[in-house]
């Protein structure tokens, strides 16, 4: 049971107005305290009153460079709770913010930057209980909620977890367990096993497992460790210009790609920034690059590449038919949200799109209402475009379209928990340079590959001491 | 007993009419079942707290015996013997008196593990633990075999789900034992077998009469058992080995005692060698050819064997890539030939045995004493324990030793402490002491068997301690020795010393801290003599310490305020006798040649002077805490944090009837698991395997929740 000072987005993350972050524990004043500041630029929040609002900017440090500066990131009205009049009963502060993804975001990051740990599935609500605020008649409610959000945290978080990445975790918290159990062997029995010049090859590895290390938690800083955003699929017939849609958006906006090997390229999908919204564009590749040319969409093709999607752009050569076929996978997809992308609009525009709403009002489909709007582009000649991005980005903002919540909160913990392994990692790189003995490494190894294991969900029990049986011959 | 209770004793066994009055020989407050290691710590924790304890052995000849390697002590299980003392037991002592060579391991790595071990003269070892039993006041030593408990039903309570309660135990003959607790430290003699390639037979250790009634009326309580295996390599004649193909093994120049009473100075002694050669590809190729004649690989052993000591088979059939193992050549006592072949048990039949053994460069004509073995036996799953080792089901029986599915003469030996101890709290009608992981390596050891379901014979090892910078074997007193007052067998003298020493320790720490010294001229010449870097501004002696080239003895001359300090209440140290000395004008030739005789050169001039210097030893000692305090100081201070987390959630207590199937917002699987280990604090619910964080939330809220209804 931990009892530190922990911190979550209390609102739904979708875009209202205001999204409101709650910190909870001894330190929740200290915490906020040191990134709100008042217009006169004071930190003021430890010496204010219970129960009072204040207004002010969050900041955050910025890295890089020699000197760390700090920026203002957000205008924000910050009540402060004391203990025990509060939710959970001991301090709380929150921040309410303005509700971009983004901003709130970034936000919560700078709680967690100043010391704050994310919060457990339910967390709030069970110290709520533990400390009496909530009604006795509320525990089966309280446990029946942390029982089913730890479920769906663990399922999200493997259904988010590729196979390259976990593979990439698994292989780190392989190596790192060799070296402990290692060292433990040698610690267990050192008339078997020689440490003489081991802190030397173990400073190289650790100088490796850091760049490894360090490059995942970059590429969870751009956010594409794990896909957040609104999961959006080109789906259409072959050659109607799907590839070249795709190309143009990723062309026009920053796409976010990083080189690590298999966390973007292997899945097949980039995120991007439309109009400062993330998407994370699924390049539905086995459709695009298939070699016969006379193979049809098959239904369940489609069906998979749009089952996690929040959004569908059903792509249409206006200059062929819309058949039956294009039907049966709109019908398919029917609880999607679906735009309709007339393509080669170049040519008789008007006329087209008359013979196509015909034809799905003719069908049952239309009166599903999935398909949200009609457009007419030009992929090839970059026509329409701007009309596509004014209508996702309307779509957004009426709240229709919601990037996944829990995304963003795995990436979150994972980005903790890979910060925690490259700060144990330094340690024991520390204490080689210090020259400490070799038994204080595994305390530091140990510790990092504990970090690892949580963004895998493994837990490590009796790890170490499986490694040590199974990988080296003990005693007498 | 008083004698009131005693009469009330003998109505309750005479209330089942088949039980008869002329078979009572004893009423007595404790039985101990055993007098292996376990056994004996056991009955001497008992008797010392003044109640009445008998000891069960199948064979008095063999109290104390150490049927496998000739030593005490090894990485964490040195830790084990110290912690033992400074609770007030017998190992400690006991290995101080007999030991032939000391080592203190891994004494280049960090404080937290070094670890004492040391070879023992194994018939001096025995010897003398049963001379301390003998004349033990209260206590009584009877050679049967122990084959039935006697208990009758208690109704469950809050404390205790127990629905039985000891009253006494049955031996073979038909005799009676009237008692309030048992201690079961049976080790590997129930329903035991030792198998020796194609030979198998009914014994336990050596030969010895194995215990073939308990398993059964165990069983019969209720209780479940599992089946073991381990093993032990063949004695050599010392005659038939060529030592001069081997590298030797010396003992440290300075030896280090087990027991914080034991008078450091005057244990200073010539050692015995220890001798290393290694297998090799034909040592290797003959076990392979003859594995479908090795017991285990052929199938005929059910037990479960350790993987921490496998045998020479299990060995090169896993490592098959390793081109040679170890081999130590270590003396089974001072006064006889036999020579103990660390590294290689085995279960293969005698033929193959000494081919292969012939193989090994120095044993090319080696004569074998006696051969290798594994032995299987009975024991029980400790998870049915709680940790004071007593069992939840039925009160007043305790567990400890190898019965408890541990291996080794250390973890045995604590665990027989503890049991011992908890057996005398429960006569006396007190609480019972019990160590959590952060308390010591016994602690760690009993949570684990506890909790864990073990599936191989147990062994401490340094890496199952996650605190292990905070318990060390040098502090094991500062520690201990408290509870050790409270199980009544450490003295208040002794407390004192430690309560005095560790105030001394901490005032020291923080005045080291608090005392600066500028970048002056001495300073910095004083700095340069010690090869260490000038400072730049002030800093604080403690900082000046914790640099790898400098100590508290070292920074002295610049530590101008140190006081000096005078020691109330000294310990009583006690000389201790060591066989070797004693018999140093009867020994052969062929004796004197297996002895490191350096201390007997320098002896007597170098003893006159520095015998039992009390007051240096003791500074030494607290030298020695502050270094490691000061030195270590982010990471002592980062696990001390890690503690405090630790002991909030083991305070939580979870109520011995807790109705686990009424949880029913817990997962199945967590629910079987905790009902069927029955945690007694949400923090050992949490180590259950199978029970995740969110399944400890729900219990949580539901143990808040019941204590807000009641």
């Amino acid at each position: 049971m931990r009892t530190d000072t922990i911190a979550s987005i209390a609102t739904g993350r979708n875009v209202s107005g205001i999204s409101i972050i709650r910190i909870s524990g001894e330190q929740a004043v200290a915490v906020a305290d040191r990134i709100f500041i008042t217009k006169e630029q004071k930190h003021i929040l430890q010496n204010v009153k219970s129960h009072t609002i204040h207004y002010g900017y969050v900041i955050f440090p910025t890295s890089g460079g020699e000197e760390e500066k700090e920026e203002i990131i957000d205008e924000v009205l910050v009540s402060v709770m004391l203990a025990p009049k509060s939710y959970t009963a001991e301090d709380v502060v929150e921040i309410n913010c303005h509700g971009g993804i983004t901003v709130t975001n970034t936000v919560l990051e700078a709680v967690l930057h100043a010391g704050a740990r994310l919060a457990e599935p339910g967390e709030f609500t069970k110290r709520a209980f533990l400390n009496g605020r909530i009604d006795l008649s509320e525990a089966e409610a309280v446990m029946d909620l942390i029982n089913a959000s730890s479920k769906a945290a663990v399922s999200n978080s493997e259904k988010q977890l590729r196979g390259v990445l976990k593979e990439k975790i698994e292989s780190l918290r392989k190596q790192i367990l060799h070296e402990t159990a290692f060292i433990e062997s040698a610690l267990d029995d050192p008339e078997h096993f020689d440490l003489t010049g081991y802190p030397e090859s173990l400073d190289e590895k650790i100088t490796r497992l850091l760049e490894e290390v360090t490059a995942l938690l970059e590429s969870s800083e751009e956010g594409a460790l794990l896909k957040n955003g609104i999961k959006t699929v080109i789906l259409g017939k072959p050659n109607v210009g799907k590839s070249t849609l795709l190309n143009l958006l990723l062309g026009q906006e920053k796409a976010i790609v990083t080189d690590i090997a298999g966390t973007t390229r292997d899945v097949l999908e980039e995120t991007l920034m439309i109009r400062g919204i993330p998407f994370v564009l699924s390049d539905t590749a086995g459709i695009r690059n298939t070699a016969d040319p006379v193979e049809k969409i098959g239904v369940d093709r489609a069906r998979e590449a749009a089952m996690d999607a929040d959004l569908v752009l059903y792509l249409v050569d206006s200059t062929a038919d819309f058949d039956e076929e294009d039907l049966a996978v709109l019908r398919m997809i029917n609880d999607k949200k679906v735009i309709l992308l007339l393509n080669k609009s170049d040519l008789e525009e008007g006329l087209q799109a008359k013979r196509i709403s015909e034809a799905l009002t003719k069908s049952e489909i239309s009166q599903h209402h999935n398909i949200v709007r009609i457009l007419s582009i030009s992929a090839k000649e970059n026509k329409g475009i701007d009309g596509l991005k004014d209508v996702t980005q309307e779509l957004f903002f009426k709240g229709s379209l919601q990037t996944n919540d829990q995304i963003f909160i795995t990436n979150m913990r994972h980005k903790e928990a890979l910060s925690e392994t490259k700060q144990s990692l330094l340690h024991v790189r520390e204490s080689i340079q210090n020259g400490m003995p070799e038994d204080f490494y595994s305390i530091d190894l140990m510790d990092a590959y504990t970090s690892l294991g949580r963004i895998i969900g493994q837990e490590v029990d009796d790890d170490l001491i499986e490694e040590i049986f199974s990988e080296f011959c003990m005693g007498k | 007993m008083n004698e009131t209770e005693k009469k009330l004793a003998i109505t309750n066994f005479l209330k089942d009419e088949n039980n008869r009055e002329e078979d009572i020989r004893q009423i007595v407050d404790i039985c101990v079942v055993g007098a292996g290691h376990a056994g004996c710590e056991a009955a001497l924790a008992g008797a010392r707290n003044g109640l009445d304890t008998v000891i069960f052995t199948v064979s008095v000849d063999s109290i104390a015996l150490m049927p496998c390697n000739p030593n005490v002590g090894g990485s964490s299980k040195g830790h084990l013997v110290r912690e033992l003392d400074a609770l007030g037991g017998e190992m400690g002592k006991n290995i101080d008196k007999t030991f032939i060579q000391s080592k203190m391991l891994n004494s280049s790595k960090g404080p937290a593990v070094h670890s004492l071990r040391a070879q023992a003269d194994k018939q001096a070892y025995t010897r003398c633990m049963r001379r301390v039993l003998e004349n033990q006041e209260h206590l009584t030593i009877k050679q049967a075999e122990v084959c039935e408990l006697l208990t009758t039903s208690r109704t469950p309570d809050e404390e205790s789900s127990a629905t039985k309660q000891i009253i006494g135990l049955k031996i073979a003959s038909g005799g009676v034992y009237l008692c309030r607790a048992v201690v079961l430290a049976t080790g590997t003699y129930l329903n035991a077998r030792c198998l020796c390639g194609e030979m198998i037979t009914h014994t336990g250790p050596n030969g010895l009469m194995a215990a073939t009634h308990l398993t059964q009326n165990l069983i019969d309580l209720g209780i479940e058992v599992q089946r073991f295996k381990t093993g032990t390599p063949a004695r050599m004649d010392k005659r038939s080995l060529d030592f001069s193909k081997m590298e030797i093994q010396k003992g440290d120049d300075r030896i280090t005692p087990f027991s914080f009473s034991t008078d450091p100075e005057g244990m200073q002694t010539e050692q015995a060698y220890c001798y290393l050669t290694y297998t090799n590809e034909k040592t290797h190729e003959i076990i392979k050819a003859n594995l479908d004649r090795s017991p285990i690989y052929a199938g005929i052993i059910e037990g479960t064997g350790p993987r921490y000591c496998p045998s020479i088979e299990d060995k090169v059939v896993k490592f098959a890539e390793k081109e040679r193992h170890q081999v130590f050549i270590e003396p089974e006592g001072l006064y006889t030939n036999e020579m103990y072949v660390g590294g290689m048990s085995s279960s293969l039949p005698e033929d193959v045995q000494l081919k292969m053994y012939r193989t090994v460069p120095g044993m090319e004509n080696c004569v074998i004493v006696r051969n290798a073995y594994a032995i299987e036996y009975d024991c029980i799953k400790a998870t049915q324990l709680d940790h004071s080792l007593g069992f939840m089901k039925i009160t007043g029986l305790y567990g400890a030793g190898q019965i408890n599915g541990s291996s080794g003469y250390e973890e045995a030996a604590a665990q027989g402490l503890l049991a011992g101890i908890n057996a005398a709290m429960y006569c006396l009608d007190k609480a019972p002491i019990t160590l959590d992981r952060s308390d010591g390596y016994l602690g760690v050891l009993v949570d684990d068997l506890v909790t864990k379901e073990t599936r191989e014979p147990y062994r401490m090892m340094t890496s199952r301690s996650e605190y292990r910078l905070l318990l060390r074997q040098d502090n094991a007193d500062l520690r201990l020795r408290e509870k050790g007052y409270e199980a009544g067998l450490v003295t208040k003298e002794q407390l004192d010393y430690v309560k005095e020493k560790q105030r001394i320790i901490e005032s020291e720490a923080r005045r080291l801290k608090e005392t600066k010294v500028g970048a002056n001229k001495k300073i910095q010449d004083f700095l340069l003599s010690c090869d260490s870097t000038p400072i730049k501004t002030a800093v604080s002696l403690a900082e000046l310490i914790s640099r790898p080239e400098l100590s508290y003895e070292r920074i002295a001359p610049i530590d101008e305020e140190r006081p000096v300090f005078v020691i109330q209440n000294k310990p009583r140290f006690e000389i201790v006798e060591n066989p070797l000395r004693k018999q140093s004008s009867s020994r052969s030739a062929l004796e004197e040649r297996f002895l490191d005789l350096r201390f007997l050169e320098k002896e007597e001039a170098a003893k006159a002077e520095e015998a039992s210097d009390i007051e240096k030893q003791i500074l030494a000692d607290i030298c020695r805490q502050i270094n490691i305090t000061v030195k270590y100081e982010g990471y002592i201070k980062r696990q001390e944090k890690q503690v405090e987390s630790f002991k909030k959630i083991e305070h939580k207590k979870i109520p011995a009837d807790l109705d686990y199937s009424a949880i029913t917002n817990l997962r199945l699987e967590a629910r079987q698991k905790l009902d069927q280990i029955r945690p007694q604090s949400v923090g050992q619910a949490s180590r259950i395997s199978g029970v995740s964080p969110a399944d400890i939330s729900v219990l949580l809220i539901y143990l808040e929740n019941l204590k807000k209804e009641s």
